[in-house]
């Protein structure tokens, strides 16, 4: 067993890059994810990490290096936010399509304009259809343990596929949490060294990235979607395995309160630690209600989503972007199409709340609850609502 | 013979990654207007057209003379320009 | 050398003069490029430069398209093709790769040339900045960047290597103008301000130049860049047998000198003794068509400046007055 320690989330993360060995960290800075690359660069400046440190011009190629680091047979790690997430974002698309296996960490930044470093979730939303593997996490250990699953799973030969694991900026990287580092040698058993099967080798060479037209280009996605669907299972075998070795346990939808409550908030990042408190509040008032966490993001739980839904009447969406002129919610959106073919669909309500750094109280919450079962019982001529905005 | 390039989808590398050398398989002759004909009385073997190709379809044979893979060359005449002893013509394609 | 290596030298070499050019093609036939083309050409002597022991970084552009068609690949060395604007930002990434695995003893043994590949677009416009970052990094690797003068690959649209007067689809020549307005970017000098070891200009018309400095620049510790002429008989409009008569017009004309910079020191590797004039050159391609002769004049004026300029640099490299 590790041991606890209290850290700032970005530094554990860097700990956890450094836990698993990474051979090539390509990355610029950007606020608020500037303390997990400064510390791996310090890692490496004190010989406490073996890895190459590009420091490069852009995120654009440093998400490039990243495909050139793992093609070559290296285990390649990066972390970026917001505006950086978007400068990268045709690279994403190459990444996956090519079967790269890189471990990302992003740190969830609100989208220009106006420029805004703080968090939100709107960089994510924009990177859904990326193809890449994409957790969620609410705590700085569930940081670290992702991170550390990211680069198993990646690596895996079933899988070879980019992860991006995706935490709040500020709210998450620049907090000191309490977070159990696992030992080295309890990580050396756990990921298995990289071995990227058709590397960039001379003594065996390949052609990669080659033009597909039209009597292709279906085939290759048609793979690669099926790649990334059968990569769940990977993902669970892997949450199951670190389960055992490490006693903290993860799946692709979690809940909290009760699993039967008619009324469930779903909430994503780290807001979901203060709407627990709301839903024990309200608990303890007698309300029926339960929260869900998602977890998993890519490839969609949809069957774990349905399952955790069965009993509810409403569901209500805290989204922390927003689809202009369309949805609203990015994630309610993307529950209210998984449950659609339903028999049983409980009435989905998207709340649009948290942009740009705003923080949701614990009474916050309990509004938005409230406000959520309003809108179910009477209904809405809007596609969602927008919580907290001052009229 | 072509590969197919109607591949089904499980057939497909990991990332849709290609062996190599493959484009050896593909016919390019078949694009001339022109083709180069060698006269060995004037060729002093320099081999200045081999490194001239663009397609690198020229081979030397046995004999030390130089002449073109009709199955790749697509005719451009450079060999024949290039060739100081005036050794190459291009004569129209008839098909 | 022992009898037997010996052998296999002899076995897998034509000799030109002093020097051995393996029969290897590392970029084979059955690639898809033009009638005549002049890159495609420079790509293939460039590989037998370069061995079997390289991995190729490229960029969107002509050679990519015409060698990589699924299911044929003209490479048989290892090559990557990702996007446009990055191939110095794969390169990096690669060589950090193998970097690292190599002093962790994790395979990659033996030392690998890192090749970046890329057009005039994905060097000197849009890969400018991953290019600018790979050499102020110093990452061991070279860069050849294959000049054909504009966005070839796309049908013929201007990039900031388009010489002036050239006409190109974005910068036609009409009655209200003459075509490219600008002058040509001059990207082997961009490449030396970032202070790397080894720059140089190189056209396959002068094959056994070209792929002299593409072995030393393979062989050079740090960055090396490589501005490589290629001639593009579809998009210059010229004749594709020309294609290397022109590459040499361009060098016997002065508007492409071919010349080497070793740590900031300017010297010319093909001494042209009276340079031909310009007009020889722009005649033989219809994208200078419509040139006008005060226009020719003031390119040769420009030309007659910009080799006087490189002179003057060689010569203070030399530490004398004589060019």
């Amino acid at each position: 067993m590790g041991k606890r320690i209290g850290i700032e989330v970005s530094l554990a993360i860097a700990e956890a890059a450094r836990l698993a060995n990474v051979d090539v960290v390509s990355a610029y800075p950007i606020t608020p994810q500037t303390h997990i690359v400064e510390h791996l660069a310090a890692l490496v400046a004190d010989g406490e990490l073996d890895a190459e440190c590009i420091p490069v011009e852009s995120e654009h190629s440093a998400m490039s290096a990243c495909l050139g680091a793992a093609a070559s047979g290296a285990r390649t790690f990066t972390a970026t936010a917001g505006q950086g997430l978007e400068l990268m974002h045709e690279v994403l698309y190459v990444a996956s399509a090519m079967r790269l296996p890189i471990v990302m960490a992003v740190a969830n930044r609100a989208l220009s304009a106006p420029i805004n470093i703080w968090g939100d979730q709107s960089d994510v939303m924009a990177v859904r259809d990326t193809g890449w593997i994409q957790i969620f996490v609410e705590n700085g250990q569930q940081a670290v343990d992702n991170v550390l699953c990211g680069f198993r799973i990646a690596e895996d030969h079933r899988v070879l596929l980019p992860v991006m694991v995706h935490l709040d900026g500020f709210y998450l990287t620049h907090v000191i949490e309490p977070v159990d580092m696992p030992e080295q040698e309890e990580v050396d058993r756990f990921i298995p060294p990289n071995r990227y099967p058709v590397p960039l080798d001379p003594a065996r060479p390949v052609t990669m990235g080659g033009f597909g037209p039209p009597y292709i280009y279906t085939e290759t996605k048609k793979a690669q979607e099926v790649n990334l669907t059968a990569a769940k299972a990977v993902v669970l075998e892997c949450w199951q395995e670190f389960g055992h070795r490490f006693g903290r346990h993860y799946s692709p939808v979690e809940h909290y309160g009760s699993q039967e409550a008619k009324v469930l908030l779903l909430t994503v990042g780290s807001f979901s630690e203060t709407a627990m408190e709301a839903i024990d509040r309200m608990r303890g008032k007698g309300r029926d209600v339960g929260q869900l966490r998602l977890r998993l993001w890519r490839p969609f739980p949809f069957a774990e989503l349905r399952q955790a839904v069965r009993n509810a009447e409403i569901v209500i969406i805290l989204d922390r972007a927003i689809s202009f002129g369309g949805p609203g919610g990015p994630v309610a959106s993307e529950i209210k199409s998984a449950l659609y073919n339903e028999k049983h669909r409980p009435r989905v309500v998207s709340i649009v709340g948290g942009l740009g750094g705003r923080d949701i109280t614990v009474s916050g919450f309990e509004d938005i609850i409230n406000r959520g079962i309003e809108i179910a019982q009477k209904g809405s001529d809007q596609e969602f609502e927008m919580f907290g905005v001052r009229e | 013979m072509a590969r197919t390039e109607n591949v089904p989808w499980r057939e497909l590398k990991i990332g849709t990654i290609m062996e190599p050398g493959t484009a050896t398989e593909y016919e390019t002759g078949d694009w001339k207007a022109q083709r180069p004909v060698f006269d060995k009385n004037k060729c002093n073997k320099c081999g200045l057209c081999y490194i001239f190709c663009p397609e690198g379809c020229i081979r030397q044979s046995a004999d030390g003379y130089f002449e073109a893979n009709l199955f790749y060359c697509k005719g451009c005449g450079i060999c024949a320009v290039e060739c100081p002893k005036d050794a190459i013509a291009m004569v129209e394609e008839e098909e | 050398m022992t009898k037997g290596s010996r052998a296999r030298v002899m076995e897998n070499s034509i000799a030109f003069g002093k020097r051995l050019v393996t029969k290897e093609e590392y970029f084979t036939a059955g690639h898809r490029a033009c009638v005549g083309c002049g890159e495609a050409l420079a790509v293939r002597l460039a590989c037998k430069a370069l061995g079997s022991n390289v991995i190729i970084t490229m960029a969107t552009g002509c050679m990519e398209v015409v060698s990589s068609q699924f299911p044929y690949s003209a490479w048989t060395v290892p090559w990557v093709h990702t996007l446009f604007e990055n191939a110095a930002a794969v390169a990096s990434g690669i060589e950090a790769g193998l970097k690292a695995r190599r002093r962790k003893g994790r395979g990659a043994e033996a030392e690998v040339h890192v090749v970046a590949m890329a057009g005039d677009g994905g060097t000197s416009d849009i890969g400018l900045q991953a290019l600018s970052g790979a050499l102020e990094r110093g990452h061991d690797f070279l860069y050849l960047c294959f000049d054909n003068e504009a966005y070839m690959n796309t049908g013929i649209q201007r990039s900031s290597a388009t010489p002036f007067g050239a006409s190109t689809t974005t910068s036609p020549a009409g009655r209200k103008s003459i075509g490219q307005v600008t002058w040509k970017k001059n990207m082997p000098a961009i490449a030396a301000a970032h202070g790397i070891p080894y720059v140089a200009t190189a056209c396959p018309s002068y094959p056994f130049d070209l792929m002299d400095k593409v072995a030393k620049g393979a062989a050079v510790h740090g960055p090396a860049y490589i501005h490589i002429f290629s001639v593009c008989p579809t998009g210059w409009r010229c004749a594709p047998e020309l294609a290397v008569n022109i590459g040499r017009l361009a060098v016997q004309t002065g508007i492409f000198p071919l010349y080497e910079i070793e740590d900031g020191k300017y010297r010319l590797t093909v001494n042209v003794a009276r340079r031909k004039p310009i007009k020889e050159y722009l005649q033989l391609q219809g994208r200078f068509r419509h040139l006008s002769d005060e226009i020719i004049g003031k390119i040769q004026e420009r030309v007659d400046s910009e080799y006087a300029a490189l002179v003057d640099k060689v010569s203070r490299a030399r530490g004398n007055r004589q060019a």
